[in-house]
């Protein structure tokens, strides 16, 4: 029983890394309809940016956590909001070369992180709080991974409240739908583009900072293995829906932790959560190609 | 470009342009600085050999992509399939040579059929992620070395002792030249054919309006299925042959890197052209080989720290690459050509392709 | 014939082209639209109409000469080209389904002070439905929307695109009255393929024939004339 729960727990944690990567994808594919295949450097950024300020922060935890992650959110907006402005905008409308180009500096960025610090993972100096653990239902859980799922959980409440409540979040919301009526009602949709950018930088940066955390490192090829997972995920969820995403990724989180884990005891056969993901993937595209929460096109 | 392939002057430069190709092992000739050794050593023939097989590759990419308008990111998914279902067949369980071609080939054909069938439920972009997901899903499986059939990591050396002696041995290097090039013919032929044939030309028009095509009564979707099918196929070939060349099989062959790689030759060369994407993938895998040297040569070491680690490394190179290509030179080496011949071409893009909708209806 | 007033020209359009794909859409298209009042924009299913409307606010490609109030605006960008004062009805009617009544309106506020009591007046039926998803409205509803959206703001000219299209005629005479409330404030440049709604909201007509513009006059001038009407239009006059 308490692997059980165990499982689920750690399953929530790495769908909630999933998910603040995801969200930001799935707005950005919404309104801009742009793969970002660099999506995966903001995550990158993110922890190596934390691990870069927290190690030369004079003082400790909690602070230096705090200040390192902040200053890793920070990193992650004029990161993400440099490469729309400079990357995506001159390429409006062409969306395959906006792809190619995305790809072309996702690779030519975690290669140039690799040369710089070089390509085997780092240690990273976390709080010593997050690596105990807490016990919940008679399981020992990870403190790193409630982290994650708290964390993820407030994001997807400010970012819904974002969307609901504010002039932005209508402009996205509008523009999700129908991007050309919002600029005939006289919005300037290319500032919505570079908002809605930055936020999914922060919220990739928040990913790998929390990763960090998940796994004890941080390491150049960890932004784009958890880009693909997250590409399922919002293809799953729905491209362009925000709460699909959400909804996603906790199943992927979970279907991944479990299977991963009961395969391997069973058969030996430690690779099967990641199959199994492309297999849901598979099922999903035939029965509902949408995605769960996804309109239909047309 | 269509016009470009109908001419007879086109036609009769292609005969040329491979029968040239075809003599270059009775070359004895230096080209100092491009290739190490005479034209006709086992070095060049090798190198020239994988040049061939790639420019094939890429051409089997350029149906998918170029021509029919369908951003695939898992195209390495079946050039790997050709390598490792060969590989095992013939070391694992010491086939006899033919069986173990036909059932690859019978591989290459059903593995495209049914994860196309599968994919193109969607378009655009979801295609796209859906067709990496399945290649990621084949990278994993093969290092995770079930029943260790796939060699893992380490991957798997081939087995010759079923193989015919004269692919054998770098003497017998130029008959693996020859293969390699009669694949590339095939794969040019192939490819001609097609695109200039009525699926081939609704696969073009499906590019560039799948709804006009529907109006006409036609099924996009059993089109985009075949150009999917045959363009997996004549990968999987491509694979056998690179299987023979290189003598085994490792993983690198099942990453997305491959896959990204085999776009970047695409979009070298030209999407959409005939010719553009076979002389980028030959291009590109020359120069693969030769950035390898480079990288680890004297020159490169004695650069300031902060342009040595970029350059250093080969992905940074070919990331740069793609980024210059898309904002300076989006034809690719087929758009400058044309340009230069001043065909007549608004503005360049990568391919004139818009993104088709999320869900097939 | 119509006899030349001293009114001013709120739009002029000059030498207009527009290819879409293979099609050469629009062929230089030239025309005035004069302050005050209503000018229709008439002619077969594609001569050209909506591109034409489309062209002016940045929405296609265009090349050629685009002025309001002198402004030119072939060089702005939609957004700006918007906020000179143009208000847009479009074809589809284009509401926002997932958005609610409200926030569809909400979105299309672009002056301090939006006229919510003109809007709510012209239609109390929205003022109702403030917090109904726009997606299940009917389409007379989402037409109301549609209109409402640019008669909040203090517009130069409103771009209207076929708004009876689809409609009941019971809606249809709804949709007219509503524009005729709109043209009290601002200039109305009609697209619509319904004579009876063109005669009877406008007063000079501009009639575009294979992506040219073929005549221009006074509506009832045209209508009165069958021969005309039937070359221009398709159909007879009446």
């Amino acid at each position: 029983m308490s692997t059980v729960v165990l499982l689920l727990v750690t399953g929530l944690g790495l769908g909630a890394l999933y998910f603040l990567i995801a969200s930001g994808l799935s707005l950005t594919y919404g309104l801009m309809r742009v793969l970002n295949f660099a999506h995966g450097i903001f995550l990158t950024v993110g922890g190596y940016a934390s691990w870069w300020i927290a190690v030369r922060l004079p003082f400790g935890d909690p602070w230096r956590f705090l200040v390192a992650l902040l200053g890793c959110l920070v990193v992650g907006a004029i990161v993400a909001a440099a490469v729309e402005i400079g990357l995506i905008r001159p390429l409006y409308r062409r969306h395959v070369e906006q792809v190619l180009v995305t790809v072309g500096l996702a690779l030519a960025f975690t290669a140039l992180v690799q040369g710089t610090f070089g390509p085997d993972p780092i240690s990273y100096p976390a709080p010593s709080w997050t690596q105990g653990v807490t016990q919940v239902a008679g399981a020992n859980i990870p403190n790193s991974r409630l982290l994650a799922i708290a964390v993820a959980a407030v994001v997807f409440l400010v970012l819904s409240a974002f969307l609901r409540f504010t002039r932005w979040g209508l402009i996205v919301r509008a523009g999700v739908e129908n991007r050309a009526m919002v600029a005939a009602l006289g919005i300037d949709v290319q500032r919505a583009f570079t908002l809605v950018f930055a936020l999914g930088g922060v919220a990739a940066a928040l990913a790998g900072a929390l990763g960090a955390l998940y796994f004890g490192n941080i390491d150049p090829e960890r932004g784009t293995a958890t880009l693909i997972f997250a590409f399922i995920v919002i293809v799953i969820g729905g491209l362009g829906s925000f709460t699909g995403s959400a909804l996603a990724a906790v199943v992927v989180g979970l279907l991944q932790q479990f299977m991963n884990y009961y395969a391997s005891v069973y058969w030996g056969f430690s690779a099967a959560g990641d199959l199994s993901v492309v297999l849901l993937l598979a099922v999903v595209l035939l029965w509902r190609p949408q995605g769960l929460l996804g309109r239909s096109v047309g | 470009m269509l016009h470009q392939l109908r001419s007879g002057r086109s036609t009769v430069a292609a005969f040329v342009i491979f029968a040239l190709l075809a003599a270059i092992p009775f070359v004895d000739f230096e080209i100092p600085g491009l290739f190490n050794g005479p034209l006709n050593g086992p070095g060049t023939l090798q190198l020239l050999a994988l040049c061939a097989t790639f420019a094939g590759v890429a051409l089997s990419y350029n149906l998918l992509f170029g021509y029919t308008g369908l951003l695939s990111f898992g195209h390495a998914l079946y050039f790997s399939t050709g390598i490792y279902v060969a590989d095992i067949l013939l070391t694992r369980y010491h086939w006899a040579l033919l069986p173990a071609i036909a059932a690859t080939f019978a591989a290459g054909i059903v593995l495209p059929f049914v994860l196309g069938a599968v994919s193109l439920r969607v378009g655009g972009i979801a295609f796209a992620m859906v067709t990496l997901a399945f290649a990621q899903a084949g990278s994993i499986l093969v290092l995770e070395n079930p029943g260790r059939l796939t060699g893992g990591e380490e991957g798997l050396g081939l087995d010759v002792t079923n193989l015919p002696s004269f692919l054998i041995g770098v003497v017998n290097t130029q008959y693996l030249y020859w293969i390699a090039l009669a694949y590339l013919v095939l794969t040019f032929v192939i490819c001609w054919w097609t695109v200039n044939s009525r699926p081939g030309r609704v696969g073009q028009a499906i590019r560039e309006n799948e709804r006009r095509v529907e109006v006409m009564g036609l099924n996009p979707f059993a089109f985009k299925l075949l150009a999917f099918t045959l363009s997996g196929f004549l990968a999987t070939l491509g694979g056998i042959v690179y299987l023979l060349l290189l003598g085994g099989a490792t993983p690198e062959v099942t990453t997305a890197n491959l896959s990204l790689a085999l776009l970047l030759m695409v979009v070298l060369g030209g999407a959409g052209t005939l010719w553009g994407p076979a002389l980028g993938g030959a291009l590109y895998e020359y120069l693969d080989f030769r950035l390898l040297k480079l990288s680890s040569s004297s020159e490169i070491a004695s650069l300031p720290g902060w342009l040595r680690a970029p350059l250093a490394e080969p992905l940074f190179i070919l990331g740069a690459l793609f980024i210059v290509l898309v904002f300076f030179f989006p034809g690719g080496i087929a758009g400058i050509a044309g340009r230069l011949r001043r065909r007549p071409r608004q503005q360049p893009t990568a391919v004139d392709v818009e993104v088709q909708p999320e869900v097939a209806q | 014939m119509s006899t030349p007033t001293a009114t001013r020209t709120l739009l002029e359009v000059d030498d207009l082209h527009v290819h879409l794909g293979e099609s050469h859409i629009l062929q230089g298209v030239s025309f005035q639209v004069p302050a005050g009042g209503v000018t229709a924009l008439l002619g077969r299913n594609g001569a050209g109409k909506t591109t034409t409307i489309k062209a002016i606010l940045g929405l296609v490609g265009r090349s050629g000469s685009i002025r309001l109030s002198n402004r030119e605006l072939s060089r702005m960008t939609t957004h700006e080209i918007v906020r000179l004062g143009i208000g847009y009805v479009p074809e589809e009617r284009e509401v926002f389904s997932e958005l609610t009544v409200a926030e569809n309106l909400r979105l299309a506020e672009r002056d301090k002070r939006p006229r919510y009591d003109l809007v709510f007046d012209v239609f109390p039926e929205l003022e109702q439905r403030r917090a109904q998803a726009a997606g299940s409205l009917s389409g007379g509803q989402q037409q109301m929307v549609a209109v409402a959206r640019a008669l909040l703001n203090d517009n130069q000219i409103i771009l209207v695109d076929e708004p009876t299209k689809g409609l009941s005629p019971l809606m249809v005479a709804k949709a007219a009255s509503a524009l005729k409330r709109a043209a009290q404030a601002a200039t109305l440049l009609l697209v619509e393929q319904n004579l009876q709604v063109a005669r009877d909201l406008a007063e000079k007509v501009i009639v575009l024939d294979e992506g040219r513009v073929a005549y221009t006059g006074d509506v009832a001038d045209l209508l009165a004339d069958p021969a005309l009407a039937r070359r221009y239009l398709g159909v007879g006059g009446h």
